[in-house]
């Protein structure tokens, strides 16, 4: 081979990947458990932000630029989140992310993408402490786990009028934080707990824990934690005979809760808080229509995710690109989205709360309670 | 009291479960020496061939046009225990067998990439959602004692005949059969037994063998109780039934099930009466306890250093 020939080769590579990068100009990462025990969830947040990016470079993209997507999977561990938010920020150069899912996992990842001046946008996060922390670039598109207790401690009293409560959590950042919010609103209501104890994730056997809630004689279990457990525990409640009513959040949503409980028997009446049917609005019914005519039910997080995506995006198309004054305009600017128009305080919560109760029926799906 | 009784039906069928696991982790320790790492991974795998059983056998039978559980559920038990039993062989074969004249170090590692690589296998072989089964046995039997009652569903009380059963029948096949003789001669002198004939590399594919169909059992029985697994499972009862391998005395086959029961007694009694947040705390403080007053475990014996 020729000199010039190696050199023009050399050249036409350049070119190549000058224009693979100039392809490539938005990076945006969806980060969640796409494998694991909570994947079911990852697969909720990747379709949403899958369709997102697919519908927004369709229309021309961020400016112009198109939007690519990088999977980043924290497998619902603290660990592995803060490695692949590290990587996400320095290999990948992401300019913002959708996600964490877990809890456990959003929290130590929002300092990351802080330090390096990132969005970071969760659809699904609920712990209050995510927010709490004062971080100028955390924003989230779902309630706060305080705002979710309210509403379960206060249909719990009013509604249901029991008086034995069982709290039950799976010792998680968001299992934990979720049951004590709900805690406390009910003991703010003066009605103190029978009984309040964590169990551990990745079990499956919760027999000895179901015959002390038998043993305490509670009339409802209040459970803060995922469906992976919260299957097993509904069932083998049911198993032992007790009748009483299981409550649970957000962490519930997905159908796979009626196949790890074993049939929709089991979970034919458990209660659940989750936002206001994301289904429900106007503004999403062509989306939901094309996930629909995919094959694709848009269930859970969906299109909490695809939400989130048009947060983000909205941040850096109004601002050159820049993520840092992307946050701060976020702050003070509403966005359109399929859930309808998005305002964010100045902690990056949703200014208005929408949690409603749900109600799993015999068929394994979930309406929303009169 | 019902409380009580309640817990200990709790304790007695988790134990039961600890027990089979633990009789593989104890019998391989019994005849070459090495803790199988990868042994929670084969009861994993087992729980996923369980759920391939019965969706074949399902489909089978309504092809056939009746419907019968008893059927289903031995054709089940039949064809875990087999398939799961031939992943016990090829482990060994493949991941042990050649490192037989190894330092033990290597094999351990050498159990612990079989383990990774098996929970891998399975997630990207059958997807890392989390995994069920429908409900194939429903109904409870209900006592009453005194004012409250014991509800023991008929899936536990043939999850405790089926335990019950498949450690009688390994005791009676180590302690009566030809094959036992050779296991356990195997397992006193290794060298002395093929110098009298035995096929002493047979003899340990056969104990990675049944250490594989008694995790297959309580796969099988396991995942029609709970009805949900995923790749993960394994870990965590791995874990509990090598302590109750150890609780019992490791090397020791009553030991191994008297272990398990121990563990799930404790474990039941502990979570229900107590607290179920320090459950695990207590089952590893009496393992502690057993090993400082007892060494080798309840039921081991003392090694005694060959010369």
């Amino acid at each position: 081979m020729s000199n010039a020939v190696v050199r023009k080769t050399l050249i036409s590579l350049a070119v190549a990947g000058a224009a693979t990068l100039a392809q490539a100009d938005v990076v945006i990462g969806v980060a969640g458990p796409h494998t694991g025990a909570y994947a079911a969830f990852g697969e909720q947040l990747w379709k949403g932000a899958e369709k997102a990016a697919q519908d927004i470079n369709a229309a021309g993209g961020i400016n112009g630029e198109m939007i690519t997507l990088v999977k980043a999977d924290d497998a619902c561990e603290p660990k592995q989140a803060v490695s692949v938010a590290n990587r996400l920020v320095d290999s990948d150069g992401a300019l913002a992310v959708v996600g964490h899912f877990c809890s456990s996992s959003s929290i130590p990842a929002s300092k990351i993408y802080e330090e390096a001046g990132v969005i970071m946008v969760t659809p699904a996060s609920t712990n209050p402490t995510l927010t709490d922390q004062g971080l100028p670039n955390v924003f989230r598109v779902c309630g706060r786990d305080d705002q979710q207790g309210d509403v379960a401690a206060s249909y719990i009293v009013d509604k249901l009028g029991a008086k034995r409560i069982a709290v039950i959590h799976d010792k998680d950042t968001y299992g934990k934080g979720l049951a004590d919010a709900m805690k406390s609103t009910l003991n703010a209501y003066g009605v103190k707990e029978v009984m309040y104890e964590g169990l551990t994730r990745g079990e499956k056997d919760f027999n000895a824990l179901i015959t002390k809630i038998r043993s305490v004689d509670a009339d409802v279990v209040y459970f803060g934690g995922l469906h992976s457990e919260a299957g097993p525990l509904v069932r083998q409640l049911r198993e032992q005979g007790s009748k009483a009513i299981f409550i649970s959040g957000d962490g519930i949503v997905s159908d796979e809760f009626v196949s790890v409980a074993g049939s929709p028997e089991y979970v034919d009446g458990v209660l659940m808080t989750f936002g206001a049917p994301p289904t429900s609005y106007p503004s999403g019914a062509k989306v939901i229509k094309e996930f629909r005519d995919a094959g694709y039910e848009p269930e859970g997080y969906t299109l909490y995710s695809y939400t989130a995506m048009q947060v983000a995006v909205a941040a850096l198309a109004n601002n050159n690109l820049d993520p840092i004054k992307g946050a701060e305009w976020l702050k003070t600017h509403s966005v359109d989205t399929v859930m309808g128009k998005k305002d964010f305080d100045e902690k990056g919560d949703l200014t208005v709360s929408d949690y409603v109760m749900y109600e799993w029926d015999a068929q394994g799906k979930y309406n929303v309670v009169d | 009291m019902d409380i009580v009784l309640q817990q200990l039906v709790n304790g007695l069928t988790l134990g039961s479960v600890y027990g089979l696991i633990a009789i593989g982790y104890t019998m391989v320790y019994g005849i070459i020496g090495m803790i199988n790492f990868a042994h929670g991974d084969v009861y994993m795998v087992s729980s996923y061939i369980t759920a391939i059983a019965i969706a074949l056998i399902s489909a089978l039978l309504t092809f056939l046009g009746f419907e019968s559980f008893l059927v289903v559920i031995i054709g089940t038990l039949f064809l875990t225990i087999v398939v799961t039993g031939a992943y016990g062989w090829v482990i060994e074969r493949v991941a042990y067998r050649p490192l037989r004249n190894s330092s033990r170090l290597a094999v351990l590692i050498s159990a612990i990439g079989m383990s990774l690589i098996l929970q891998n296998y399975v997630q990207l072989s059958q997807g890392a959602n989390q995994q069920g089964v429908p409900t194939m046995l429903t109904g409870a039997l209900r006592f009453h004692v005194g004012d409250g009652f014991v509800q023991i569903t008929y899936m536990k009380v043939f999850i405790l005949i089926a335990a019950f059963a498949g450690m009688g029948i390994l005791t009676y096949v180590i302690q009566k059969t030809k094959l036992g003789r050779m296991c356990r001669a195997t397992q006193q002198d290794r060298k002395m037994a093929s110098i009298l004939g035995i096929d002493t590399d047979k003899i340990i594919s056969t104990v990675f063998v049944i250490g594989a169909t008694m995790a297959a059992l309580a796969g099988v029985l396991i995942t029609l109780d709970y009805g949900a697994f995923d790749f993960y499972i394994g870990f965590i009862i791995g874990i509990k039934a090598f302590t109750a391998a150890v609780l019992g005395g490791i090397g020791s086959l009553p030991g191994a099930m008297l272990g398990g029961l121990i563990l799930g007694l404790s474990e039941a009694l502990f979570a229900g009466l107590i607290s179920s947040d320090y459950k695990d705390v207590f089952s590893f403080s009496l393992l502690v306890l057993i090993l400082i007053i007892r060494p080798s475990g309840l039921l081991g014996k003392p090694e005694v250093e060959k010369v």
